[in-house]
C-alpha cells in the first residue's frame, strides 16, 4: 500500500497510431493492432466484407477490444424452438455504442447461412436471433460476437422490466391524442376569437365542433393525471396532478355548459393544450429515466450469471443461480465469484473484498462457511451449497435494504412541497371567486362558475407543473452524457442537499482489482510472463495481462490449478510453486524462465484511483467533509486515507458498523452522501441520505445506490453535485417564477377579465420561460 | 359558409387518419428503438445470401 501513487506500466508513452479494430492508442513497436484479439476481430470483419464498419465506428477508443478469455455461458437451456424447427434466442449485447455496431452485429450474423433473423434494438440492447438447424449453433453464434469484441449475456427478466415500459407507451399515446386534440380545437377556437362578425348559429356550430373534439381528448389523454390524483387522494395527500386534474375537468365541464347555452367562449383549447404540454414534459422525463434504468440493467445482466452445477455423474452443467438448491454441489473455477453460500472440503483462498472490504485474499479452512460474493483466488474447488439463492446471505442483505430504503420513500420533493401548500390555496381562491360573484355581485351562477373555473385554469398553468420536471430532464440528460446514471426521481434533489461524504476504500477510493506494481522486472521477462498469463483467468494473471497487453499468447501453456502456469521450462505462479520462500500474502506472482534462472517477483496491489485525491479535494471545496469508512485493516486504510488526503478514517468496520455510522450522522442532523461498491456497503448505501456507487460495483450496491457512475474514476462525483445544486436552484427559480405569474394573472381571473386567448397566452409564455430557464441546468 | 359543411368533416377525417396512423405505429412498437432506427438508414444493405438449404 506504500506504492499507491506509482504510475502504471500501461501509462508509458504511446505512439499516435491507433489499433485498426478498437481504435486504442498503440504502444511503440506494435504493428496495426493492440492485441491478438483485435487482430482476429479485424480479420473476421474484413473476411465478411463488412469493413464499412470502420468508417462509421464512433465507439470510445479501446471499447471494442475483445477479451482474451470472454466469460461464457451455455445458451442451450435458453434456446426456444417453435413448431417448424426455428430456434430463437433473446440476448443482451453490451458494447453497442453507435449505429455502426448495430449494423456490424446484424450483418455478421446474417452472413451465417443458417441465420434467419438477427435484429438488434439499439436502445434496449436486445438481440432477437433466429436460426434454422441445431440448437447448439447458438453458442457458436455467441462466440462469433465475443470475437468481434461485444459482450453477450442472456436477456434477463430484469432487462425485460427495465425496457418493457407499458406506462411510458401509455404516456406517448396520451401525448399523441392530446396534441391532435389541441391542434384541432385551436383551429376552431381561433375562428371564434377572430370571427367577431360570426353569426350566433355559426358560433354554436363551432362550439359543438370544439366540444366534439375536446371532450374525448380531455377524458382519454388526461387519464395519467386522473389516476395519479386518485392514488394520491387515497393516500391522503394532494399533489400537482390533483390541481391539473381538477383544473382540466372543471374547464371541460364549464365549456360544455357554455356550449349548451351558446356563450361567447368555450375553453376546450386551453384544457387540451395544457394536457399536451404537461404530457410532453412527462414523456421526456420518463425517457431520460428509462435510459438510466436500462444502462443499470445492462450492467446487472452481465454480472447475473450461471453456475456450473456438478451432477452425480461428475458432469457439470451451466444452470441459472436461482435453480440451485441446498445440498447440491457447484464447481467454482479459479477467479470465479461465489454466487451462493456453501462449504468446501478443501482449504480455499478467497478474496472477500466485496463482503468485508479486506484488500488481501484470506485462507478458509476446510468446512468453513464460505460467503456468497467472495472471489476464488486459489484452485478450482467444489462448493457444497448450504442455502439456495433466495435464502442465502445475499438475499438476507437485500431484505435488510428494503426496510432501509423505505425511509428514502418518505423524502418529499420540492415539487410536492410546492403542491402541498399551493393546491389548497388555489382551490380556496376558486371557491371564493364563485361565492363572490354569485352571492356578492348577484351574478348568474353560470357566470360565477366561469370566473371560478378561470381561476382554476390560470392557477394550474404548465409553468408550475412543468417547472421541476423540465429542470430534472435537462440535468439528468447532462449527467447521463458524463456517464452518471440517476436512478430515482428524487436522487438529484437529495444529492444537492448532501453535506458530508463517506467513502468506502476497496473498489471505491481504490480500483478494487489488483494492479502490477512497476519495479525493475525487466521488459523482456514481463512480456514473457504476460504471454503465459494470457492463458489463465486468475485475477492476478489478468492483472499481469492488463499491465502488458501487447504480449502474444504463449502457446502450450498449461495451468496447474491453484499453483500456477507452466510452459516448457518456464513457470509463473505462486511463490511456493516457483520455489521461492518468504512471501505469505496472495498478491505476489513469481516468474522463472528456467528452474535455475533468477526468480522475477511480480507484486500486485489494489491501487488508489488516479483521480481520487483530486475528487476528495473537490468534495471538500464543495463543503462536504470527507470520511473514509472501510472494513479493511488500519494499516491499509490509513495509508489510503493519507494518499487521498482524507483526515478522518475508520478501519475494520463491518456492514452493521457502516450502517450504524451513517445512522449516527443522520441522527446528528447531517445528510450524508455514501459512496460504496461492495456488498458490505449496501446497508450503509441504503441508509444514507443519498448513495452513489462507482464503476464496477457489485450488483447489490448498484441497485441500492441512487446514482451509478458508469465510467472509471471519481472525478465526476463533485461535478454531479455541482450540477445537482445548480438544478435545485433553477427548480426553485422556476417555482418562484410560476408563482409570481399567478400573482398577476389570478386577480385578473377573479375580476372576470380573462378570456381564452389570454389564458392561452399566459400558459404558453410561462411554460416557455420556465423551459428556457431549465435548459441552463445542462451547463455545469 | 356552406363550404364549412364539407371542409370541416374532411379536415377532421384527415386528421383522424393521422391519429390512427400514430396509434398503429405505437402499437407495432415503432417507437421502441428510435435511436436504432435513426442509425440504420445510414447503412447500405448487404447483398442477399442464398436461402438456407
Amino acid at each position: 500500500m506504500t506504492d499507491l501513487k506509482r504510475p502504471l506500466i500501461a501509462d508509458a508513452p504511446q505512439s499516435a497510431a491507433a489499433c485498426a479494430h478498437c481504435g486504442a492508442a498503440l504502444a511503440p513497436g506494435q504493428g496495426r493492432f493492440c492485441c491478438t484479439g483485435c487482430e482476429a476481430a479485424y480479420g473476421l470483419v474484413r473476411g465478411l466484407g463488412l469493413d464499412a464498419f470502420y468508417r462509421r465506428r464512433e465507439s470510445a477508443d479501446g471499447a471494442l477490444r475483445p477479451e482474451a478469455a470472454p466469460p461464457v455461458f451455455d445458451a442451450l437451456p435458453l434456446t426456444r424452438e417453435d413448431a417448424d424447427g426455428v430456434k430463437s434466442l433473446d440476448l443482451m449485447i453490451s458494447g453497442l455504442t453507435c449505429g455502426a455496431c448495430v449494423w456490424l452485429v446484424e450483418q455478421a450474423l446474417a452472413a451465417e447461412p443458417d441465420v434467419i433473423k438477427a435484429r438488434v434494438s439499439f436502445s434496449t440492447r436486445r438481440l432477437d436471433l433466429r436460426w434454422q438447424g441445431a440448437a447448439e449453433r447458438g453458442n457458436e453464434l455467441i462466440a462469433l460476437l465475443s470475437r468481434l469484441g461485444f459482450r453477450v449475456a442472456p436477456y434477463t427478466p430484469a432487462c425485460m422490466r427495465a425496457t418493457e415500459d407499458a406506462e411510458g407507451r401509455a404516456l406517448i399515446r396520451a401525448l399523441g391524442i392530446a396534441a391532435f386534440g389541441a391542434m384541432n380545437v385551436m383551429l376552431v377556437s381561433i375562428a371564434v376569437w377572430v370571427g367577431e362578425d360570426m353569426g350566433a348559429h355559426t358560433r354554436e356550430f363551432m362550439h359543438w365542433l370544439a366540444a366534439l373534439i375536446g371532450l374525448p381528448t380531455v377524458l382519454v389523454a388526461g387519464m395519467p393525471f386522473y389516476r395519479s390524483a386518485v392514488a394520491a387522494l387515497r393516500a391522503g395527500r394532494v399533489n400537482m396532478d390533483m390541481a391539473v386534474s381538477l383544473g382540466v375537468l372543471a374547464t371541460a365541464g364549464m365549456s360544455l355548459v357554455e356550449t349548451i347555452r351558446n356563450g361567447p367562449y368555450t375553453w376546450f383549447d386551453g384544457a387540451t393544450a395544457l394536457l399536451a404540454l404537461l404530457l410532453a414534459g412527462r414523456v421526456l422525463d420518463r425517457a431520460a429515466r428509462k435510459k438510466a434504468r436500462q444502462a443499470v440493467a445492462e450492467v446487472l445482466a452481465l454480472q447475473d450469471g450461471m453456475v456450473a452445477l456438478l451432477a452425480g455423474d461428475g458432469i457439470t452443467r451451466l444452470v441459472p443461480v436461482a435453480s440451485v438448491e441446498a445440498g447440491q454441489a457447484v464447481q467454482i473455477a479459479a477467479g470465479e465469484a461465489l454466487r451462493l453460500d456453501g462449504r468446501a472440503q478443501v482449504e480455499t483462498l478467497l478474496d472477500t473484498a466485496a463482503i468485508t472490504g479486506e484488500s488481501l485474499p484470506r485462507g478458509f479452512a476446510p468446512a468453513a462457511a464460505l460467503p456468497a460474493g467472495a472471489v476464488n483466488m486459489g484452485a478450482p474447488f467444489t462448493l457444497e451449497v448450504t442455502a439456495p439463492a433466495r435464502d442465502g446471505s445475499l438475499a438476507a442483505m437485500a431484505r435488510l435494504l428494503e426496510a432501509a430504503e423505505q425511509s428514502k420513500g418518505r423524502f418529499v420533493s420540492i415539487a410536492d412541497h410546492a403542491a402541498r401548500f399551493y393546491v389548497p390555496i388555489a382551490h380556496a381562491i376558486a371557491a371564493a371567486t364563485f361565492l363572490l360573484w354569485w352571492v356578492g355581485f348577484d351574478a348568474l351562477w353560470q357566470e360565477a362558475l366561469v370566473n371560478a373555473v378561470c381561476v382554476l385554469l390560470i392557477t394550474c398553468p404548465c409553468g408550475l407543473a412543468i417547472a421541476v420536471p423540465a429542470v430534472q430532464v435537462v440535468a439528468n440528460g447532462a449527467l447521463f452524457k458524463r456517464g452518471v446514471l440517476v436512478g430515482s426521481a428524487t436522487a438529484l434533489e437529495r444529492l444537492a442537499e448532501a453535506d458530508c461524504a463517506v467513502l468506502d476504500k476497496t473498489g471505491t477510493l481504490t480500483e478494487g482489482r489488483p494492479v502490477l506494481i512497476p519495479e525493475a522486472q525487466g521488459a523482456e521477462a514481463l512480456r514473457a510472463a504476460a504471454g503465459m498469463a494470457r492463458a489463465s483467468r486468475h485475477p492476478l494473471a489478468k492483472a499481469l495481462v492488463r499491465a502488458c497487453p501487447e504480449a502474444p499468447l504463449l502457446t502450450d501453456t498449461r495451468e496447474i490449478p491453484g499453483q500456477g502456469l507452466q510452459a516448457g521450462t518456464a513457470r509463473l505462479g505462486s511463490p511456493a510453486f516457483c520455489g521461492v520462500a518468504g512471501f505469505s500474502d496472495g498478491m505476489v506472482l513469481v516468474y522463472r524462465a528456467r528452474a535455475d534462472a533468477a526468480p522475477v517477483i511480480l507484486r500486485f496491489a489494489d491501487r488508489l484511483r488516479a483521480d481520487a485525491p483530486q475528487a476528495v479535494a473537490d468534495l471538500k471545496a464543495l463543503g462536504l467533509p470527507v470520511e473514509l469508512l472501510s472494513g479493511d485493516g488500519p494499516g491499509a486504510v490509513g495509508a489510503a486515507a493519507k494518499a487521498a488526503g482524507i483526515e478522518t478514517w475508520q478501519a475494520e468496520a463491518d456492514p452493521r458498523a457502516k450502517a450504524a455510522h451513517i445512522e449516527n450522522l443522520k441522527a446528528a442532523g447531517r445528510k450524508p452522501l455514501m459512496v460504496g461498491d461492495g456488498i458490505n456497503d449496501a446497508a450503509a448505501l441504503a441508509a444514507a441520505h443519498v448513495a452513489a456507487s462507482p464503476a464496477g460495483a457489485t450488483d447489490l450496491a448498484q441497485t441500492t445506490a441512487d446514482i451509478v457512475l458508469q465510467r472509471e474514476g471519481l472525478a465526476v462525483l463533485p461535478e454531479a453535485i455541482r450540477l445537482a445544486r445548480r438544478a435545485q436552484i433553477l427548480a426553485r427559480q422556476n417555482i418562484g417564477f410560476a408563482l409570481a405569474y399567478n400573482l398577476i394573472a389570478v386577480p385578473a381571473a377573479i375580476a372576470g377579465l380573462v378570456n381564452p386567448l389570454i389564458a392561452a397566452l399566459v400558459m404558453a409564455s410561462s411554460s416557455l420561460i420556465v423551459i428556457g430557464n431549465a435548459l441552463r441546468a445542462g451547463r455545469a | 359558409m356552406e363550404a364549412l359543411i364539407l371542409l370541416v368533416p374532411v379536415s377532421l377525417l384527415l386528421g383522424g387518419l393521422g391519429l390512427l396512423g400514430f396509434l398503429w405505429a405505437l402499437r407495432s412498437r415503432q417507437y421502441d428503438d428510435l435511436e436504432g432506427a435513426a442509425a440504420r438508414i445510414l447503412f447500405d444493405d448487404q447483398p442477399g445470401k442464398d436461402p438456407p438449404p
